[in-house]
């Protein structure tokens, strides 16, 4: 049979390969499913995150069906048969030159999108007008913290330990004993940014609640900065979530959740919890008066 | 040799007048088997590691699948947390010291000094230490079995795997395993290098070296460069444990994240470690059966060392949630990133040194190509897991599993699969059967994407990795019930190949010198090879020194039909 140059053949191949190009962007069409992206719709970061992985995803795709197409064609077009003799060929250095090229354009580009969409990811947006009132976040230097533009957000400090996680919500009066504390469920106000602080007493736990963005070790002795805003039409929901590093026998039971009230009921919700602890402090600071004072305690 | 016979008087006198060799005594051969265990013959030694680290590979493929028998219910109650933990604590460590690292050791062992056209490695005795260390290691390792498993897991992160939080035998019996297998590994690299510098057949300069012998040298200095890390990482983690030293405790003033970068600093080299002999068994096997040299010589090699280079800068890609400040993290991504030029153009040469050949679908050549695919695969989410903002939903979870399970059974264990039909008839003088060899290929391709491809979307949908158990959310049970079914197609598929190895022993067909008409030296010799390999050491002028002397006996036999015959050639 006639030989064609190497050139002619790659566009012969181009049409399938094409094609299998625009399916696998109908399938990213498609990718709003769990399934095949990252969970998202709690917070502005987990979205900006799902939608760069989608970029990386299409991208990604088109490239394996390319590569992989190629290979398929390559296998079958020249699988040994009679009257076909293997062409002795030592290399091509234009095609080298062209794939090492294309493959650095291609890391650039997605090297660049990412950056692009870094801020959207990585810096807290102020909370809105309707969200929870807000105090000033003391500055964390030394450390990966991000606030937002006028400073303000609901600061919660999570401290991982085996197995379980505590959250203390930071008053902004400087005294963190007198903050109210919370287990497992964090309960947290929609429109408002939170701030979270994060580290651990013991051992690594790591920090995730997928669909409120991206998971954060706790270190004992670190502090790790991140945040979340969820939208106002998400009230009333349940983040579910848990420990993403191993952290000894019970790791895969260390959940948490994070339920969205909505500013007042958050409102509601902090005032019961800071009552239910100033009693609880009274009680204790007179049981301790009781105690010096050399009675015993019924 | 028989040039002796036939010296000139003229060559006579012009011989010194001392002996060449001299020797006290002259022990008769060993048989039995003491010829196997105080061997110095580095083909010996390179099957002793192969056999060990193939039954270290069937121990870690059972621990496989207890995992995925444990996980493949919801709220399952098979293996309680403990056992779960020890399993894949042992699962991963088994896989990565005791079975990748040392059969490419043994590969490497077996046809290094043959592709370059040596007799034996250059330190025969340091060889048969560096096997025996890694049997040590191997022993002590599964013997916590008996007073307390490992449950810290492979990556053993300070602080769980200090004593406060995992006390016992386990956690040590890790670290003895590191300094063991260490020791081993760095003894043969030392070895591996210092015979390839130096045992090269003549002609055969840097340029003219096989791809595997390539692959085989940058394998040894990134074992040089990082195993030294995990050394010191390790022995200050026994001292943490033992003699009261804190270097990984924040209480005494230590540092848990030091820990991590030591670990990693070594684990991602291991990584490539790992994976580029397994780059050089490709590059040998995609020629040989489309009939065609590999394309973009230089490129391969250039391309592996620069992999090689970049591979030892990007350890913290595997920190990316750690706190860590966003300019490290910026630069440990692009570096990543970067590592995908020389993979593509790996590719890429690899798919094209199969363009315009005349392939033909030995078994070996079915895992090198389902290799391309499956490697592809795992290149691209590598990508994406790069990225750090993805990877702060991606890491720890399923999708990681996923990835580097691509990487690491699509790619190395494909790769080795492929180097063992491909030399088994060198070591052994028979070949495996092909029937069963393709079976066996198609059921470890398929039961190897049924178990791994979903757990990409496990991953994705929020399911981390190391957890015992799991309650029914989402698609987590069906997700995970696939996955357990296509492990055991996986593991079916490689039984297939082991029994076809035991069988074929004895019932395959004789193979003689050269069955795949291979283009380096090791089917220059009788198969299995004499024990000084090569009587006389051919002088080698391309990178397919074995071609050349085809083509040059069939051209001094004036005979045309012997010439390089068109494909398909009856074997």
């Amino acid at each position: 049979m006639p030989r064609k140059s190497l050139f002619a053949r790659l566009q012969k191949a181009f049409v399938p390969l094409a094609a299998a190009a625009s399916a696998s962007l109908f399938l990213a069409e498609t990718a709003s499913a769990n399934w095949i992206a990252p969970e998202h719709g709690g917070s502005p970061n987990a979205d900006a995150i799902h939608s760069l992985y989608v970029i990386l995803l299409v991208t990604g795709l088109i490239v394996f069906f390319a590569v992989e197409g190629l290979l398929l064609y390559v296998l079958w077009r020249f699988r040994a048969s009679r009257g076909h003799e293997a062409k002795q060929i030592h290399g091509n250095t234009t095609l080298e030159i062209g794939w090492t090229g294309g493959a650095a354009v291609l890391v650039i580009v997605l090297a660049v999108v990412s950056f692009f969409k870094l801020g959207e990811i990585r810096n807290p947006p102020n909370s809105d007008a309707a969200g929870f009132a807000t105090t000033v976040v003391a500055a964390d230097p030394g450390t990966n913290q991000k606030l937002p533009p006028n400073g303000k957000a609901l600061h919660i400090r999570v401290l991982g330990f085996q197995y379980g996680w505590q959250f203390a919500y930071d008053d902004g009066d400087g005294n963190p004993d007198n903050d109210v504390i919370a287990y497992r469920d964090m309960y947290v106000p929609t429109d408002t940014t939170v701030l979270l602080s994060i580290t651990s007493r013991d051992v690594i736990h790591s920090w995730w609640i997928p669909e409120l963005g991206g998971k954060f070790d706790a270190v004992n002795g670190f502090k790790n900065w991140t945040w979340f805003k969820i939208p106002a039409e998400k009230a009333d929901t349940s983040f579910r979530g848990q420990c993403a590093e191993l952290c000894g026998r019970n790791h895969a039971n260390m959940t948490a959740s994070a339920k969205a009230l909505t500013p007042a009921e958050f409102g509601t919700w902090l005032k019961n919890k800071k009552t239910e602890l100033d009693d609880a402090k009274v009680q204790a600071a007179e049981a301790r008066k009781l105690v010096d004072a050399g009675e015993t305690l019924k | 040799m028989a040039a002796a016979d036939v010296t000139t008087k003229t060559e006579e006198q012009t011989l010194p007048k001392v002996p060449l060799l001299t020797t006290h005594s002259v022990e008769p051969e060993l048989t039995g088997w003491r010829a196997w265990v105080l061997t110095t013959d580095h083909k010996k030694i390179g099957i002793m590691y192969i056999v060990t680290a193939l039954v270290f590979f069937v121990l870690g493929g059972v621990e496989a699948l207890l995992i995925r028998l444990q996980l493949g219910t919801p709220d399952n109650t098979l293996l309680d947390p403990q056992t779960y933990n020890a399993m894949f604590t042992m699962h991963g460590t088994t896989m990565v010291f005791l079975f990748v690292i040392p059969i490419m050791a043994g590969f490497g062992n077996y046809f290094a000094p043959l592709q370059i056209g040596a007799r034996d490695m250059a330190f025969p005795k340091l060889n048969g230490l560096s096997y025996w260390f890694y049997v040590a290691g191997g022993v002590v390792f599964y013997s916590s079995l008996f007073f307390g498993a490992p449950e810290a897991a492979w990556t053993a992160y300070a602080p769980l795997s200090d004593d406060a939080y995992t006390p016992g035998f386990g956690t040590d019996s890790w670290i003895f395993l590191v300094h063991l297998t260490g020791i081993s590994s760095l003894v043969g690299a030392v070895n591996f290098v210092v015979t390839i510098a130096n045992m090269r057949a003549p002609g055969m300069g840097w340029g003219r070296m096989p791809i595997f012998v390539w692959t085989i040298l940058i394998y040894s200095i990134m074992l040089i460069v990082a195993l030294p890390v995990i050394a010191v990482a390790a022995t200050l983690l026994l001292t943490d444990r033992h003699f009261g030293t804190h270097f990984y405790d924040v209480a005494g003033g230590g540092d848990p994240m030091l820990w991590q970068h030591l670990f990693w600093f070594f684990g991602h080299p291991e990584v490539y470690i790992m994976i580029i002999p397994g780059f050089g068994i490709i590059s040998e096997v995609l020629p040989v059966f489309s009939r065609k040299p590999i394309f973009g010589y230089k490129a391969i090699a250039a391309a592996t060392a620069s992999i090689a280079f970049l591979g030892t800068l990007v350890w913290a890609h595997h920190m990316f949630t750690t706190p860590s400040p966003t300019a490290v993290l910026i630069f440990f991504m692009i570096g990543s990133f970067l590592i995908g030029i020389p993979t593509g153009v790996k590719l890429f040469n690899w798919i094209f040194t199969l363009y315009d050949g005349a392939i033909e679908f030995k078994t070996p050549l079915l895992f090198a190509v389902g290799f391309l695919s499956m490697f592809l695969i795992g290149g691209i989410s590598g990508i994406v897991l790069a990225t750090f903002p993805i990877d702060w939903q991606l890491h720890d979870s399923y999708f990681v599993v996923a990835h580097f399970h691509y990487v690491l059974v699509g790619g190395a264990m494909f790769s080795i699969t492929s180097g063992l039909y491909y030399w088994y008839p060198k070591m052994t003088g028979r070949m495996m059967g092909e029937t069963m060899g393709k079976w066996s290929f198609w059921f470890m391709f398929v039961g190897f994407n049924i178990t791994f491809l979903v757990q990409h979307s496990l991953g994705l949908d929020g399911m981390p990795r190391r957890i015992y158990e799991y309650e029914d959310i989402g698609n987590w049970g069906t997700w995970n019930l696939i996955s357990t079914i296509g492990s055991f197609i996986l593991g079916f598929g490689l039984l297939l190949s082991m029994i076809n190895a035991y069988r074929s022993l004895k019932k395959g067909a004789v193979s003689g010198p050269d069955p795949w008409r291979g283009n380096t030296l090791e089917w220059f010799i009788p198969s299995p090879p004499p024990v000084n390999n090569f009587d006389i050491i051919p002088t080698v002028r391309s990178v397919e020194p074995l071609k050349d002397i085809r083509q040059e006996v069939a051209a001094r036999s004036q005979a045309p039909g012997a010439t390089e015959a068109p494909a398909p050639a009856a074997h």
